[in-house]
Parts: structure tokens; C-alpha cells; sequence
């Protein structure tokens, strides 16, 4: 259990947590949603610009969080910049199984240094209660892109 | 059995400071404290658990508390050799159940000091026990353009009802302001009442904070311009126990699991005449007089309010948990409680970079608090490895939270059953939690 606990809270994350990258709100941004963590209070507003071609040419973020929630909206918002919305979405799908666990099918290769980067964030499996935090940033950035104005991840 | 209370503000009129000084002369002479924990901890099965290979030091109970081995007990034989319908059959099981269940109101009365049984609603929990006042008494005695009084520091189940009830009927919510150490501020809840002020709804103990209110003086307030007062006595009921003909409140809600009784069960007390002036809220079998097609009347309080089949069993486990407590004496918890709320708030203080919320005067053992640059949510997982279990969140009290500027506590609140065991514990994995955020 504390070996979990200690591969949850690796450097990395603590690190994102303490300094998240992208801790901003752009005035140029073209959609922004809330994302709410009802059950502990998580707050975040995620703010995406998004040109031509669907293309993310900014993400960031702003809110308050656990180091889980915050390290992973800060992740997120380096990884999406400079991706497709499609691709954004095809990234989550297997992000989101990795947080909970599950069998990940082939990963298509143009991801392969995310993912490996996101694999911090795959501790949380072992804490299906805190699963939510590490996806809140990716739920909230894809209402954004969707055109939703707020998700609650329960 | 009828236990002697001796409301903690009357035996601490001056309020913390006095208070630890009595503690210390209580310490001292320690004929007064007549407390053996680990007797009442060998009570509770579930304290022996081992969570993560660790001994669980529960630090939960104001969430809800776990149950004597005494309840599981008389509720496991009432399934398998008492059990029938209450109110219904004509035979002997079916009699037996409803005297255990009658019995069971009665012991609730005895426990509040209630007039007579027929006060004591049994509901779900307190939560039904709120919205039963707010939406019965609510649409019938409540105008638009009356005004009811909460506390900033309410419970959500005591805030929502009277949401609806506003946008039901056009009430006006005011809220009785609190200062920065939680202490429920008087002048300034005098100020707020006014002829239009209806009712006053407020917690007896906040489940954040452990705020004691001074909730005696809020019904002489509240009285003194005609106004009704609810009390939820979710948390103040478990340590501080309540006298209702002595508190003079129109209604007290608590719920059972908190009790160290089952959950399913909760408690609307109120005066009779007001109750029996209310509609029913809820209708079906049990709480009818006559019914055909054309008209229905109803019975009276209880009856009036326990539409359908009772929690029967819960009723029976709640009974034994009052038994339990006032068996130990509802003093003499308080007394101890408030001997460990000192241990834990001096050995929490020492931890460096803990920030206690509440500081109120008069406190119930529960203390919420915050770590430097640590999350609520990261502390409950982390000293979660160690065996400990606190609650992290809004503890469903949102305004609250705002009021601090805060988005989440951890909470550690005490039971009959912690010791100082459980508090070493907890500072130790506190500790632990520093240790990983540097
Ligand atoms: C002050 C207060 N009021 C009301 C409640 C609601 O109790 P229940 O959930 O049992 O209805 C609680 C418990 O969470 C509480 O602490």
C-alpha cells in the first residue's frame, strides 16, 4: 500500500501539482468549460484556443485542486497543444482506461511519448476513488472543445 | 433510564479557557471522569479491523459513527425472533414487533426529555426529518415574504429545504453571520430578526467547525418576536444531548447513525399541538383515520408522519444505542471527548504548517483543518495507507467553505470509542504525508 502510495505521488506529479504549467487564462482562448469534482471540491476552468483545422493551438488552465487534479490539467495542457481536436479525444479514451485500469489496446504510435509521460498518472488505478481527479482536466477539455459549458466527473 | 446533562456552556460559562482549566481539575482529581475506553472500545467490532496493515484509527464519526456490538446484536435477534408488520396483525410476532417499535419512541422521548412519545417522529434520517418541517409546516404556516433564519454554517440538508420551500413559496433566507474563529455571533443574529421573521433553522453543532451554538439563546430570541425554531441536532444531539421541554424549541431533527445506531433511521421531534396542526407529508398506509374516494382524514402525530411500513428494526437498533450511550452516560462522553479534542487540538497544532479551522469557544470533538501546500483529497488517500480514516471535502457545506475561502478540509472528528492511540496515529501520518510533498 505505501509502495502505492509513493508510485502515485512521484516526483513528477508532486512537481506539476506544486507548478503547474499553463496556470492561466488566455485572453485569446475560443472555448472554455468548468469541471467540477463535486464530491471534494475540485474546481477547474479549462481554457482552449482552438484554429484552423480544429487544431489546439493553446490550452490552459485555472482552479483549484489536489495534486492528482492539478498535476494532471497541467499534463494535459502541455500534451494538447499542437494536436487535432480528434486526436485529443482518441488520447483520452486511452487515457482514461489506463486510469482505471483496464486492457489498452494498441496505442497508434504518434502518441507513444504522451502516453509515456501519462503513465505517472496510471497509479491512480489502484485508488478508484481518486480516478475522477486525474480525468477532470480531460473531461473539462473535451465539454470545452465539444461546446458544453460545465461537466461534474463522478 | 434518564442520564443528568449539564449543557457544556453551563459548566464552561467563560468559555476555552475556562474550560481547560476545569479540564485540568477534572484531570487531576479523576474521581469525576469515570471512563474506560478500552472496555468501550472492546464494544465495537469494527474498531479492530486492520486497513491496509494497519490498526484503523476511525476518525470519522461525525460522518457516521460505527455501532456497539450491543445494537448489531438486538437488531440481528429482532430479524430472526421478532419480526413481523407493525401496527397490523392481530397476531403475537406481529404485536411483539410493535411493542419493540413503540418502545423504541419511548426511549427516544425518555432521551430528549420529550412530553410525551407521540412528539417523536420516526423518519429516515435527519435529512427527511428537515425537509418533512420545511415542506408540512413550510407551505402551511410560511407566507411569501416571511423570513426564515439559518446560520452560516448549516448543513446542506439544512439549507436545501428551505431553498425549495423559497422557490415553492417565496420565503426569504437570511443568514445569521459567523466571525473567523466560528463562533456563532449573537448581536448580529439579534439584529437579523424582525417581525417578518418566521423561523429560525440552525444547527445545534457545526459538522465542520464542532462550533457548539449558544442554541438556547437563540430560542429565547427567536421567541421574543413570535418566531418557531428548528434545531438540527444531527451533531450536537451525540455530544451534547438535548432537553427538549428545557430548550423550548419547536422542532429537533437528528439521525440515528450518528448515534452509534443503525443508519435508515432519523428523528423529528416536535410540539405536539404545532404537530398535529400540520399536514401530512407523505401519504399511504398507517397514517389514515378513514379513507374513501371523496376524503381521507388523518390521524394524529405520530401517525400522521410515518406513512408506510416504519424502519421497524432500525428503531429497535437506535433504542439499544441510546440505552448504550446513556448507559455510559452522555456526560461522561463529553467529558472525555472534550479531554481528547485538547489531546488532538495541542499535538495537531505542533505539526508544522497545520492550519486548525474553528477555533470556536465552545467545541465538540471535531476538528477540520488544512496542510501547507497539501490538498484535503491527497491527506484523506495518503493517511488512508497508514489506517487512518478522516474525511476530506466540503463536508456538504459549501457556504461555509466560501466563508473560509476554502474549497476542502480534511476533518477528523471523535467518537465515544478514539483514544489517544488514534490521535499519535494520525499525527504520524500526517507526518508521512509531509514527508512525500517535501
Ligand atoms: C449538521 C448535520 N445536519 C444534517 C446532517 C444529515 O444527516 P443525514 O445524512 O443522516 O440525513 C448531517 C450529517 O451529515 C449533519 O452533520
Amino acid at each position: 500500500m505505501e509502495d502505492d502510495i509513493r508510485e502515485l505521488y512521484q516526483e513528477v506529479i508532486l512537481d506539476h501539482g506544486k507548478n503547474p504549467r499553463n496556470f492561466r487564462h488566455p485572453e485569446d482562448a475560443t472555448c472554455e468549460a468548468n469541471g467540477n469534482n463535486p464530491l471534494c471540491g475540485d474546481k477547474l476552468t479549462v481554457f482552449v484556443k482552438v484554429g484552423v483545422d480544429q487544431n489546439i493551438e493553446d490550452a490552459a488552465f485555472e482552479g483549484r485542486g489536489c495534486a492528482i487534479s492539478v498535476a494532471s490539467a497541467s499534463m494535459m495542457t502541455d500534451i494538447v497543444t499542437g494536436k487535432k481536436v480528434a486526436e485529443v479525444d482518441a488520447l483520452f479514451e486511452i487515457f482514461h482506461k489506463m486510469c482505471k485500469g483496464e486492457e489498452v489496446d494498441e496505442t497508434p504510435e504518434k502518441f507513444e511519448d504522451d502516453l509515456d509521460k501519462l503513465v505517472v498518472l496510471s497509479g491512480v488505478k489502484q485508488f478508484p476513488m481518486r480516478v475522477k481527479c486525474a480525468t477532470l482536466a480531460w473531461h473539462t477539455i473535451n465539454a470545452a472543445v465539444h461546446g458544453e459549458k460545465a461537466v461534474s466527473s463522478e | 433510564m434518564r442520564t443528568i446533562k449539564v449543557s457544556l456552556e453551563k459548566r464552561f460559562p467563560n468559555g476555552w479557557i475556562d474550560r481547560m482549566t476545569a479540564l485540568n481539575t477534572v484531570l487531576k482529581s479523576d474521581t469525576e471522569i469515570d471512563y474506560n475506553v478500552s472496555a468501550i472500545r472492546a464494544d465495537f467490532p469494527a474498531l479492530d479491523l486492520k486497513i491496509n496493515g494497519h490498526p484503523l484509527a476511525f476518525l470519522d464519526s461525525g460522518a457516521s459513527a460505527q455501532k456497539p456490538v450491543q445494537v448489531l446484536d438486538r437488531m440481528d435477534h429482532a430479524y430472526r425472533s421478532e419480526y413481523a408488520n407493525v401496527h397490523r396483525g392481530a397476531y403475537t410476532l406481529s404485536q411483539l414487533a410493535t411493542d419493540n417499535y413503540e418502545n423504541a419512541r419511548m426511549t427516544v422521548a425518555n432521551f430528549m426529555n420529550a412530553k410525551t412519545p407521540d412528539e417523536v417522529i420516526f423518519t429516515r434520517n435527519g435529512t427527511a426529518a428537515i425537509n418533512l418541517v420545511a415542506y408540512s409546516y413550510g407551505r402551511t404556516f410560511l407566507r411569501a415574504g416571511d423570513e426564515i433564519i439559518i446560520s452560516h454554517m448549516e448543513h446542506h440538508a439544512n439549507i436545501v429545504p428551505w431553498q425549495l420551500l423559497r422557490d415553492a413559496i417565496g420565503v426569504e433566507i437570511k443568514i445569521a453571520p459567523i466571525d473567523d474563529h466560528g463562533n456563532f455571533l449573537m448581536d448580529e443574529f439579534e439584529k437579523l430578526l424582525c417581525p417578518k421573521t418566521k423561523l429560525v433553522a440552525v444547527t445545534h453543532v457545526s459538522n465542520v467547525l464542532g462550533t457548539i451554538l449558544p442554541i438556547k439563546e437563540i430560542v429565547r430570541q427567536a421567541h421574543n418576536i413570535g418566531a418557531h425554531v428548528l434545531i438540527d441536532g444531527c451533531q450536537g444531539i451525540v455530544h451534547d444531548g438535548v432537553d427538549v421541554q428545557d430548550l423550548d424549541a419547536e422542532f429537533y431533527a437528528f439521525t440515528g447513525h450518528k448515534l452509534y445506531g443503525p443508519s435508515g433511521i432519523g428523528v423529528l421531534w416536535g410540539k405536539l399541538d404545532l404537530l398535529n396542526k400540520m399536514p401530512p407529508y407523505e401519504g399511504g398506509g398507517d397514517m389514515i383515520e378513514n379513507v374513501t374516494f371523496e376524503k381521507t382524514t388523518y390521524r394524529e402525530a405520530p401517525a400522521r408522519f410515518e406513512a408506510g411500513t416504519p424502519p421497524i428494526i432500525e428503531a429497535v437498533g437506535l433504542a439499544t444505542a441510546i440505552d448504550y450511550v446513556t448507559g455510559v452516560g452522555l456526560e461522561n462522553i463529553a467529558n472525555y471527548e472534550t479531554k481528547l479534542l485538547t489531546y488532538a487540538t495541542n499535538h495537531l497544532a505542533e505539526i508544522d504548517g497545520l492550519r486548525i479551522i474553528g477555533r470556536a469557544d465552545n467545541k465538540a470533538p471535531i476538528i477540520s483543518f488544512e496542510l501547507d501546500g497539501v490538498h484535503a483529497h491527497d491527506i484523506g488517500t495518503i493517511i488512508d495507507s497508514k489506517g487512518v480514516a478522516v474525511r476530506a471535502g466540503h463536508h456538504c457545506a459549501q457556504p461555509l467553505m466560501d466563508r473560509y475561502g476554502l474549497v476542502a478540509t480534511a476533518r477528523a472528528s471523535l467518537g465515544m470509542y478514539n483514544n489517544t492511540d488514534d490521535i499519535d496515529q494520525l499525527v504520524d501520518a500526517l507526518n508521512y504525508v509531509k514527508d512525500i510533498f517535501g
